[in-house]
């Protein structure tokens, strides 16, 4: 099963020299230990543009589609056999990125 | 057998087989909802057929069968029989676990019902459907909360342990000692609920859920035999169950412990309670801390007298709680321990050190309140009553806090 683990941030600010190396080396182990399918940090939202095609023509517009103190800041994908296994790595990267984070499941 | 008589055998059957219908259901049909709706429909069959029939053999059996063929014509009706088979059958497959794993499929639905995936709220209201057989009203009228809002919480509840895929088993070995504590503290927090009821126009004491929650507690003590917080919590529930009765008076107020009538108190729960307090002691492993509540109140409880107290035990106990567990709320209760060992003035000057943390706590303020009394001062022990009345929840100890204040010199 397949999960994915979203960063959330509310300070702007990338992930320091520290963070990043611990993350590395929680991305090495995911990979290691089999669980590793996608993962990846976002520039900050004020960086997205919202796209807008289901009428006659596309709408682009500056900006996140959702202004609030939180924003998603990065995700992993997790491949796990059941969901205890994917909040303990959640816990675990939550702890490495210095972030909040929050699993959810694909369909 | 009487109508009456088949009437407490099925009482009986719900009280015993509940859970394991539910449990074997679950794990056959992969389904919480099936297996809900399927084992109330087998006892609703109970409930219409043994009176005239005469109650099966064997009662376990015939609900279990019964209500696997009622999931079975539910899943046809809702004409998704391919899919559930499907995944039934996967959930037969489902490898074979260690052998040090707990087998019984009432663990897997209790921890189920208690994963930490579940708002606190939802794993009580599920704890109690699931593997208590309280039906919703019931659960609804004991948690103050309308029927239909139950109702949801429940739905809501089940919706998440499917589409999250909270698994269906015993966690592992390694992981075990936490998810137990997290069931733990589910029938904590249903005990107490019952103990101390919080809401201005309930009874102060809920029998019901206490009863409930000791039951719940005493099936997980025969499923985990050698788990020594498990034990520790069935005696900590039993020993403060005892006084039940004691701790309230005929005009509904609180009655605390130096006032209770010692001869009211049950001395067959004391006893089977205070068993298991020494059987843990005898094991010698490091208490938890339900353990030592537990110890705690099977001091109290071997005192014939409020002076009889053993209270440099009590006070040790406390010192050891506190190493495990350094909350204010502990270091209140060792503060009232303390003022009977060493006086009043030693213990308030640890009680005002919590102010900080506890000032919106009532029972900092009624401790306080008492203390102040003790110590002759009338003026600021009758400010601290009136804080503590303003924030307890709880009918006859608002009662208790007002009598109180008004016998203040």
């Amino acid at each position: 099963m397949q999960y994915l683990v979203s960063v959330i941030d509310d300070n702007v600010g990338l992930a320091t020299p520290d963070e990043m190396a611990a993350i590395n080396a929680f991305n090495d182990r995911l990979k290691v230990e089999g669980h590793w399918v996608f993962a990846g940090g976002l520039a900050a939202p004020s960086s997205a543009t919202v796209i807008d095609n289901r009428g006659e023509e596309a709408i682009f517009t500056d900006g996140p589609f959702l202004e609030s103190k939180e924003y998603l800041a990065g995700f992993w994908i997790v491949e796990v056999a059941i969901l205890d296994v994917a909040l303990k790595l959640a816990a675990e990267g939550s702890k490495h990125c210095n972030r909040k984070v929050e699993v959810r499941p694909f369909l | 057998m009487s109508v009456v008589d088949v009437r407490e055998v099925i009482t009986q059957a719900h009280h015993d087989e509940w859970a394991r219908v539910v449990a074997s259901l679950a794990r056959r049909f992969g389904d919480l909802d099936v297996a809900e709706e399927a084992a109330a429909e087998a006892f609703a069959t109970a409930v219409e057929r043994w009176p005239a029939d005469g109650v099966p053999p064997n009662p376990g059996g015939w609900l279990t069968t019964t209500a696997n063929r009622k999931a079975i014509d539910r899943i046809r009706r809702e004409n998704k029989r391919d899919d559930k088979q499907k995944e039934a059958q996967s959930m037969y497959d489902d490898p074979p676990e260690p052998l040090d794993a707990i087998d019984d499929e009432r663990l897997r639905l209790i921890f189920t019902c208690c994963h930490p995936a579940l708002a606190m709220e939802a794993r009580v209201a599920l704890t109690l459907r699931m593997f208590g057989g309280l039906t919703v009203p019931e659960i609804a009228r004991a948690f103050l909360v309308p029927e239909t809002a139950m109702g949801q919480r429940i739905t809501r509840a089940k919706a998440k342990i499917k589409a999250a895929r909270i698994p269906y088993r015993v966690p592992s070995v390694q992981d075990l000692p936490g998810r137990i504590s997290g069931v733990l503290a589910v029938l904590y927090l249903i005990f107490n609920e019952g103990y101390l009821a919080t809401g201005h126009d309930t009874d102060p004491v809920r029998h019901d859920l206490t009863a409930e929650a000791i039951r719940l507690t005493r099936l997980i003590r025969a499923l985990m035999p050698d788990d020594g917080e498990v034990a520790g919590l069935l005696a900590l529930m039993l020993l403060t169950e005892a006084r039940r009765t004691a701790r309230i008076s005929v005009s509904g107020e609180l009655v605390t412990l130096d006032e209770q009538d010692r001869e009211a108190w049950d001395a067959a729960l004391i006893a089977e309670g205070q068993r298991l307090v020494r059987e843990r002691l005898a094991v010698g492993v490091a208490p938890g801390r339900y353990q030592i509540l537990a110890a705690i109140n099977a001091v109290h409880t071997s005192a014939r007298h409020m002076r009889d107290t053993d209270w440099s035990q009590v006070v040790a106990l406390y010192d050891q709680l506190v190493r495990l567990d350094p909350s204010p709320i502990v270091a209140l209760n060792r503060a009232v321990a303390v003022a009977e060992l060493d006086g009043p003035e030693v213990a308030l000057v640890a009680v005002d050190r919590l102010e900080d943390k506890l000032a919106d706590y009532h029972a900092y303020h009624a401790t306080r309140a008492d203390l102040l009394r003790r110590l002759g001062r009338s003026q600021q022990s009758r400010a601290a009553y009136a804080k503590a009345i303003g924030l307890a929840g709880n009918t006859a100890e608002t009662a208790y806090l007002t009598r109180r204040r008004d016998q203040l010199g």
